[in-house]
Protein backbone atom coordinates (compact mmCIF):
# COMPACT_ATOMS: atom_id res chain seq x y z
CA UNK A 1 0.00 0.00 0.00
CA UNK A 2 1.33 3.54 -0.95
CA UNK A 3 1.89 5.25 2.29
CA UNK A 4 1.95 9.19 0.60
CA UNK A 5 0.30 12.14 1.58
CA UNK A 6 -3.14 12.08 1.10
CA UNK A 7 -5.52 14.52 -0.77
CA UNK A 8 -6.53 17.85 1.05
CA UNK A 9 -9.47 17.95 2.38
CA UNK A 10 -12.14 18.91 0.34
CA UNK A 11 -14.02 21.74 2.75
CA UNK A 12 -10.55 23.36 4.16
CA UNK A 13 -9.78 25.29 0.87
CA UNK A 14 -10.99 28.02 -0.45
CA UNK A 15 -13.24 27.34 -3.40
CA UNK A 16 -11.69 28.26 -7.15
CA UNK A 17 -12.89 26.89 -9.99
CA UNK A 18 -10.14 24.79 -11.21
CA UNK A 19 -10.86 22.57 -8.29
CA UNK A 20 -13.43 21.48 -10.05
CA UNK A 21 -11.38 20.18 -13.02
CA UNK A 22 -9.75 17.79 -10.76
CA UNK A 23 -12.83 16.68 -9.01
CA UNK A 24 -13.93 15.96 -12.18
CA UNK A 25 -10.26 14.33 -13.49
CA UNK A 26 -11.44 12.15 -10.73
CA UNK A 27 -14.41 11.67 -11.71
CA UNK A 28 -14.23 10.79 -14.91
CA UNK A 29 -11.38 8.81 -14.30
CA UNK A 30 -13.52 6.47 -12.18
CA UNK A 31 -16.66 6.43 -14.98
CA UNK A 32 -13.59 4.92 -17.79
CA UNK A 33 -12.43 2.41 -15.21
CA UNK A 34 -16.39 0.78 -14.56
CA UNK A 35 -15.78 0.89 -18.42
CA UNK A 36 -13.09 -1.25 -18.45
CA UNK A 37 -15.40 -4.79 -17.33
CA UNK A 38 -17.43 -3.38 -20.58
CA UNK A 39 -14.75 -3.48 -22.31
CA UNK A 40 -13.46 -7.18 -21.61
CA UNK A 41 -17.23 -8.40 -21.73
CA UNK A 42 -17.40 -7.29 -25.48
CA UNK A 43 -14.00 -8.28 -26.32
CA UNK A 44 -15.08 -11.81 -25.15
CA UNK A 45 -18.69 -11.09 -27.11
CA UNK A 46 -16.73 -10.51 -29.92
CA UNK A 47 -14.28 -13.84 -29.38
CA UNK A 48 -17.55 -16.03 -29.12
CA UNK A 49 -20.17 -15.69 -31.51
CA UNK A 50 -22.92 -14.04 -33.68
CA UNK A 51 -25.71 -14.95 -31.03
CA UNK A 52 -23.29 -13.51 -28.04
CA UNK A 53 -22.79 -10.59 -29.49
CA UNK A 54 -26.04 -9.78 -30.32
CA UNK A 55 -27.11 -10.97 -27.10
CA UNK A 56 -24.80 -7.99 -25.75
CA UNK A 57 -25.75 -5.59 -27.85
CA UNK A 58 -29.43 -6.19 -27.04
CA UNK A 59 -28.55 -5.60 -23.36
CA UNK A 60 -28.70 -1.94 -24.08
CA UNK A 61 -30.98 -0.65 -26.10
CA UNK A 62 -30.74 2.35 -28.27
CA UNK A 63 -31.02 5.09 -26.44
CA UNK A 64 -29.21 3.32 -23.41
CA UNK A 65 -26.48 2.73 -25.51
CA UNK A 66 -26.22 6.05 -27.15
CA UNK A 67 -25.94 7.85 -24.08
CA UNK A 68 -23.73 5.69 -22.19
CA UNK A 69 -21.17 6.04 -25.48
CA UNK A 70 -21.66 9.76 -25.83
CA UNK A 71 -20.90 10.26 -21.68
CA UNK A 72 -17.61 7.70 -22.02
CA UNK A 73 -16.39 9.30 -25.09
CA UNK A 74 -16.51 12.58 -23.44
CA UNK A 75 -15.15 11.27 -20.22
CA UNK A 76 -12.38 9.85 -21.73
CA UNK A 77 -11.80 13.34 -24.25
CA UNK A 78 -11.73 15.31 -20.34
CA UNK A 79 -9.49 12.90 -18.57
CA UNK A 80 -6.96 12.96 -21.90
CA UNK A 81 -6.81 16.45 -22.27
CA UNK A 82 -6.83 17.13 -18.52
CA UNK A 83 -4.30 14.36 -18.34
CA UNK A 84 -1.87 16.20 -20.34
CA UNK A 85 -1.91 19.68 -18.38
CA UNK A 86 -0.95 17.06 -15.55
CA UNK A 87 1.61 15.69 -17.13
CA UNK A 88 2.96 19.15 -18.26
CA UNK A 89 2.96 20.24 -14.57
CA UNK A 90 4.60 17.40 -13.78
CA UNK A 91 7.03 18.97 -16.00
CA UNK A 92 7.33 21.81 -14.63
CA UNK A 93 5.41 23.80 -17.05
CA UNK A 94 2.20 25.90 -16.70
CA UNK A 95 2.55 25.87 -12.87
CA UNK A 96 1.34 29.79 -12.33
CA UNK A 97 -1.92 30.70 -11.39
CA UNK A 98 -3.20 32.80 -14.66
CA UNK A 99 -1.46 30.08 -16.48
CA UNK A 100 -3.33 26.84 -14.69
CA UNK A 101 -6.34 29.14 -15.09
CA UNK A 102 -6.03 29.31 -18.82
CA UNK A 103 -5.05 25.86 -19.21
CA UNK A 104 -8.33 25.28 -17.66
CA UNK A 105 -10.40 27.08 -19.82
CA UNK A 106 -8.53 24.83 -23.07
CA UNK A 107 -9.16 21.64 -21.58
CA UNK A 108 -12.64 22.28 -21.27
CA UNK A 109 -12.89 24.14 -24.67
CA UNK A 110 -11.08 20.86 -26.12
CA UNK A 111 -13.39 18.61 -24.53
CA UNK A 112 -16.49 20.25 -25.92
CA UNK A 113 -14.99 20.75 -29.32
CA UNK A 114 -13.50 17.32 -29.69
CA UNK A 115 -16.36 15.55 -28.08
CA UNK A 116 -18.67 17.12 -30.12
CA UNK A 117 -16.56 16.36 -33.55
CA UNK A 118 -16.05 12.79 -32.83
CA UNK A 119 -19.78 12.08 -31.39
CA UNK A 120 -20.82 13.43 -34.63
CA UNK A 121 -18.85 11.37 -36.87
CA UNK A 122 -20.11 8.34 -34.72
CA UNK A 123 -23.76 8.98 -34.23
CA UNK A 124 -24.43 11.13 -37.69
CA UNK A 125 -21.89 10.24 -39.99
CA UNK A 126 -21.87 6.33 -39.49
CA UNK A 127 -25.08 6.36 -37.29
CA UNK A 128 -23.99 3.60 -34.93
CA UNK B 1 10.75 -0.72 0.41
CA UNK B 2 10.80 2.75 2.46
CA UNK B 3 7.62 4.70 2.95
CA UNK B 4 9.18 7.35 0.66
CA UNK B 5 9.98 4.90 -2.07
CA UNK B 6 6.76 3.09 -2.66
CA UNK B 7 4.61 6.17 -3.05
CA UNK B 8 7.34 7.71 -5.70
CA UNK B 9 7.17 4.24 -7.79
CA UNK B 10 3.28 4.34 -7.76
CA UNK B 11 3.45 8.12 -8.77
CA UNK B 12 6.69 7.36 -11.38
CA UNK B 13 4.12 4.26 -12.77
CA UNK B 14 0.83 6.34 -13.19
CA UNK B 15 2.81 8.70 -15.29
CA UNK B 16 4.68 6.12 -17.26
CA UNK B 17 1.14 4.42 -18.02
CA UNK B 18 -0.20 7.61 -18.97
CA UNK B 19 2.27 9.04 -21.42
CA UNK B 20 1.41 4.96 -22.84
CA UNK B 21 -2.10 5.61 -23.17
CA UNK B 22 -2.01 9.16 -24.99
CA UNK B 23 -1.14 7.47 -28.26
CA UNK B 24 -2.91 3.93 -27.36
CA UNK B 25 -6.20 5.59 -26.11
CA UNK B 26 -6.51 7.64 -28.86
CA UNK B 27 -5.63 5.12 -31.49
CA UNK B 28 -8.47 2.44 -29.76
CA UNK B 29 -11.24 5.61 -29.83
CA UNK B 30 -10.40 6.59 -33.55
CA UNK B 31 -10.29 3.10 -34.91
CA UNK B 32 -14.13 2.35 -33.42
CA UNK B 33 -14.90 5.41 -34.75
CA UNK B 34 -13.19 4.83 -38.33
CA UNK B 35 -14.39 1.45 -38.78
CA UNK B 36 -17.03 0.70 -41.01
CA UNK B 37 -20.01 0.01 -38.34
CA UNK B 38 -20.14 -2.03 -34.63
CA UNK B 39 -20.80 -5.27 -36.32
CA UNK B 40 -18.69 -8.40 -34.67
CA UNK B 41 -17.16 -9.18 -38.19
CA UNK B 42 -15.98 -5.55 -38.78
CA UNK B 43 -14.63 -5.85 -35.40
CA UNK B 44 -13.05 -9.48 -36.35
CA UNK B 45 -11.42 -7.70 -39.40
CA UNK B 46 -9.67 -4.88 -37.73
CA UNK B 47 -8.19 -7.49 -34.70
CA UNK B 48 -7.30 -9.78 -37.24
CA UNK B 49 -4.36 -7.94 -37.87
CA UNK B 50 -1.36 -8.66 -35.47
CA UNK B 51 -0.64 -4.65 -35.41
CA UNK B 52 -4.10 -4.18 -34.53
CA UNK B 53 -3.83 -6.60 -32.10
CA UNK B 54 -0.62 -6.17 -30.34
CA UNK B 55 -1.58 -1.94 -30.34
CA UNK B 56 -4.97 -3.70 -28.64
CA UNK B 57 -3.06 -6.12 -26.27
CA UNK B 58 -0.89 -3.01 -24.97
CA UNK B 59 -3.52 -0.56 -24.28
CA UNK B 60 -5.41 -3.39 -22.45
CA UNK B 61 -1.99 -3.77 -20.20
CA UNK B 62 -1.59 -0.22 -19.95
CA UNK B 63 -5.37 0.72 -19.52
CA UNK B 64 -6.31 -2.05 -16.27
CA UNK B 65 -2.84 -0.81 -14.56
CA UNK B 66 -3.44 2.59 -14.93
CA UNK B 67 -6.87 2.64 -13.76
CA UNK B 68 -5.70 -0.35 -10.86
CA UNK B 69 -3.36 2.91 -10.04
CA UNK B 70 -6.13 5.67 -10.03
CA UNK B 71 -8.55 4.15 -7.96
CA UNK B 72 -6.43 2.94 -5.57
CA UNK B 73 -5.68 6.80 -4.75
CA UNK B 74 -9.42 7.16 -4.90
CA UNK B 75 -9.55 4.56 -2.50
CA UNK B 76 -6.73 5.51 -0.03
CA UNK B 77 -8.29 9.00 -0.08
CA UNK B 78 -11.84 8.61 0.88
CA UNK B 79 -12.29 4.82 2.59
CA UNK B 80 -10.99 4.96 5.89
CA UNK B 81 -8.75 2.12 7.56
CA UNK B 82 -11.08 0.82 9.60
CA UNK B 83 -13.78 0.85 6.74
CA UNK B 84 -12.62 -1.62 5.04
CA UNK B 85 -9.24 -0.24 2.96
CA UNK B 86 -7.49 -2.69 2.94
CA UNK B 87 -10.42 -4.88 1.67
CA UNK B 88 -11.43 -2.54 -0.51
CA UNK B 89 -8.00 -1.67 -2.59
CA UNK B 90 -7.80 -6.36 -2.07
CA UNK B 91 -10.87 -6.39 -4.52
CA UNK B 92 -10.07 -3.70 -6.64
CA UNK B 93 -7.12 -5.34 -7.46
CA UNK B 94 -8.20 -8.38 -8.07
CA UNK B 95 -11.17 -7.07 -10.06
CA UNK B 96 -8.65 -5.42 -12.43
CA UNK B 97 -6.62 -8.23 -13.30
CA UNK B 98 -9.42 -10.57 -13.51
CA UNK B 99 -11.17 -8.23 -16.57
CA UNK B 100 -7.27 -7.78 -17.86
CA UNK B 101 -7.18 -11.17 -18.27
CA UNK B 102 -10.73 -11.61 -19.60
CA UNK B 103 -9.54 -9.03 -22.33
CA UNK B 104 -6.40 -10.50 -23.11
CA UNK B 105 -7.77 -14.08 -23.58
CA UNK B 106 -10.51 -12.87 -25.84
CA UNK B 107 -8.77 -11.28 -27.52
CA UNK B 108 -6.10 -13.99 -27.87
CA UNK B 109 -8.92 -15.93 -29.15
CA UNK B 110 -10.48 -13.08 -31.95
CA UNK B 111 -6.79 -12.97 -33.12
CA UNK B 112 -6.29 -16.91 -33.46
CA UNK B 113 -9.16 -17.45 -35.14
CA UNK B 114 -8.94 -14.27 -37.64
CA UNK B 115 -5.51 -15.31 -38.73
CA UNK B 116 -6.70 -18.84 -39.58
Amino acid sequence: MARRPLSPHLFIYRFAYTMSLSILHRITGLALAAGLPVLALWLVAVASSDAAYARLNGGFTGVLLKVLLAGWLAAFVYHLANGIRHLLWDAGVGLERAEARRSAVIVIAATVLITAVLAYFLFMVRGS
Amino acid sequence: MSVRHSGLRHWRLQRATALGLLPLSLWFVLSLILLPDLSRQSVLNWLASGWAAAAMALMLILLAWHSALGVQVVIEDYVPMKSGRRFALWLSHLAHAAFVLMALLALAAVFRSGAA
